[in-house]
């Protein structure tokens, strides 16, 4: 049942050879199996899970199902869900129930589908490897004695280890992306805007956008139909049509101009990872693209912006956290001041307060200019830079991380050499481009992972491009052993 | 460009942070590490360069200055730690 694709399950619950019920209590018996070790969900839900399954067989019953309507799936823990605790893998918020539902998971429920759990991140989403957990960090099924990427690390395993069907990431700096990567799964971050952020936890506004995670481009697109679209509760929100991203994924590659920026080849990139890009070119070739080098001068710079803008807009959004009306309060405050800092010193990981305090030191008097400001305009010189790139092609080819999968505890002392890991992933979410990552290869049994990025709403063609890719090459098909 | 232990205690403050005394060397050295890592953004030259703050450049959208929302107090009040009539309760702020 877990090997099934969406689409397949989707058959199967329509044409009664399953129910609901069915699926999700073998899901839930399979969490129980294996999460112990792997340290996935945060939360489980049964209770709800079976609830919504059972209507979901009702609702299969009367002829009303649509195409997730039944199906299982996990919530990276940053989106709130009502009456489930949404804990954003910190202790400032292990206590807090959600009052109300996010536009995504909302969404997903109007859709009829499953809410198995909430899965583990790195706190507050910043991280690369979900090793900053207040929970603990996940495990990558594919090699239990390393990272499976961040800071959707715990969708991420969940899915790989087929404890659901798929499931939700955020993206800020490659979250989805790289985490897709580390795990041979497929995983999408929209164009800024394309998908609500109205009940997702914020870290960096500019910059986070909500997305799937899944085994497959055409489960991803199943997934996306659900997510996006525009919504009035959210400001960002973009107004722009939603295309049938699955109507579009048999189009051919025929006459696609494929480019390979030269910087992100210049040096630093593991050789296994190089070679199956190599080869991946090839493929592209093979099915009708045009591949050729481009340039992203300024893709350099965008690691020293996205570490002053990111904890600048976090250091502004976490304020929130403070003791006062939801999540931790420290004991005995002796006043207001104490209350405050005490709750977030206490509450707060390590992580979480080195990126506050660099935002805040980057927005400070005297240093707002140098830093802030600086900043916002390397912004748009790599905004230009993409801009100017999509003259000349269709989509941009490169990796999602200089290395596979790296050990729990290799990187995590190092703040700085992990910041550097994120050198792939984070132009696209300074540009507010999107990018789908999709597994290219293993070495060593372990998963390779290559991103397209592509002009903004592009994500149809994304989706098209990597489905096309998964019809001639069966990466996205193997499984870890053991699950 | 590096922090010392008073930079680091002014930032947190600004944060209202709590930092313990064992926490300050570690967070100083993890700081200034970052510290370096930013300043790379100095050796471009971006005069004339319009700063971007929202990649697509859209503007605030306006809605009708219609009350919307529902009195939702009690609802978000049951996750409070300490309330009373309706108000959040907090130590003593007026001396």
């Amino acid at each position: 049942m877990h090997e099934k694709t969406l689409a397949e399950l989707s058959q199967a619950l329509q044409s009664k050879t399953l129910s609901s019920v069915e699926l999700t209590q073998h899901y839930l018996k399979r969490i129980e199996q294996f999460d112990g070790e792997l340290n996935s969900y945060i939360t489980v839900s049964p209770d709800l899970a079976l609830a919504q399954a059972r209507a979901a067989d009702e609702r299969i019953a009367a002829g009303k199902a649509s195409a997730l309507t039944g199906i299982p799936l996990a919530h990276k823990d940053l989106f709130c869900t009502q009456g489930l605790r949404t804990s954003c893998g910190s202790k400032m918020l292990d206590n807090f129930v959600a009052p109300y539902e996010s536009t995504v998971t909302q969404r997903f429920i109007d859709a009829g589908a499953i809410t198995l759990g909430k899965t583990n991140l790195d706190e507050f989403a910043m991280g690369s490897s979900t090793e900053s957990s207040f929970y603990g960090p996940t495990r990558n099924p594919w090699d239990t004695e390393r990272v499976p990427g961040g800071s959707s690390g715990g969708s991420a395993a969940a899915v790989a280890a087929r404890l659901c069907a798929a499931a939700t990431g955020t993206d800020t700096g490659g979250s989805i992306r790289q985490p897709a990567g580390f795990t041979a799964l497929t995983g999408l971050k929209p164009t800024y805007g394309r998908v609500s952020r109205w009940g997702m936890i914020a870290y960096a506004s500019s910059l986070d956008q909500g997305g799937p995670m899944a085994r497959s481009a055409e489960d991803c697109a199943l997934m996306l139909q659900v997510m996006a679209g525009f919504d009035d509760k959210d400001s960002t929100s973009v107004e722009h049509p939603v295309d049938d991203y699955r109507a579009s994924l048999n189009d051919s590659l025929k006459g696609l101009r494929i480019g390979l920026p030269k910087e992100y080849f210049a040096g630093g990139l593991d050789a296994a990872t190089a070679d199956a890009i190599d080869a991946a070119v090839k493929q592209f070739q093979a099915l009708g693209a045009e591949v050729k080098e481009i340039s992203l001068p300024n893709a350099e710079l965008a690691i020293p912006a996205y570490y002053v803008i990111a904890p600048a807009e976090a250091s502004s959004n976490l304020s929130r956290f403070d003791g006062v009306r939801f999540g931790y309060r420290c004991n005995d405050p002796v006043d207001l001041t104490d209350l405050y800092k005490r709750s977030r010193g206490e509450g707060f990981g390590p992580e979480v307060k080195r990126r506050i305090m660099v935002g805040a030191y980057a927005l400070s008097a005297g240093y707002y200019d140098a830093y802030y400001l600086q900043a916002q305009k390397i912004r748009r010189l790599i905004k230009n830079d993409f801009m100017a790139a999509y003259e000349q092609v269709d989509a941009i080819l490169c990796p999602t991380s200089p290395t596979p999968a790296f050990k729990i505890g290799e990187k995590i002392d190092d703040p700085v050499s992990l910041y550097l890991t994120d050198i792939y992933t984070i132009t696209a979410n300074l540009a507010g481009v999107p990018g789908i990552a999709l597994p290219a290869g293993f070495a060593n049994g372990l998963p390779l992972g290559m991103q397209l990025l592509g002009p903004y709403f592009s994500e149809a063609r994304l989706l098209n491009i990597a489905h096309q890719y998964q019809q001639v090459t069966d990466w996205h098909q193997r499984a870890p052993a053991g699950y | 460009m590096s922090f010392d232990r008073t930079d680091v205690e002014k930032i947190a403050h600004l944060a209202r942070i709590a930092l313990t005394d064992d926490e300050i060397p570690a967070t100083t050295a993890k700081l200034s590490g970052i510290l370096g890592l930013i300043d790379k953004m100095q050796a471009v030259d971006t005069s004339g360069v319009t700063p971007l703050a929202h990649p697509l450049e859209t503007t605030q959208r306006l809605r009708p200055d219609t009350v919307t929302e529902n009195d939702q107090r009690d609802a978000y009040q049951a996750i409070a730690p300490a309330t009373e009539s309706g108000l959040y309760l907090v130590p003593k702020v007026i001396e």
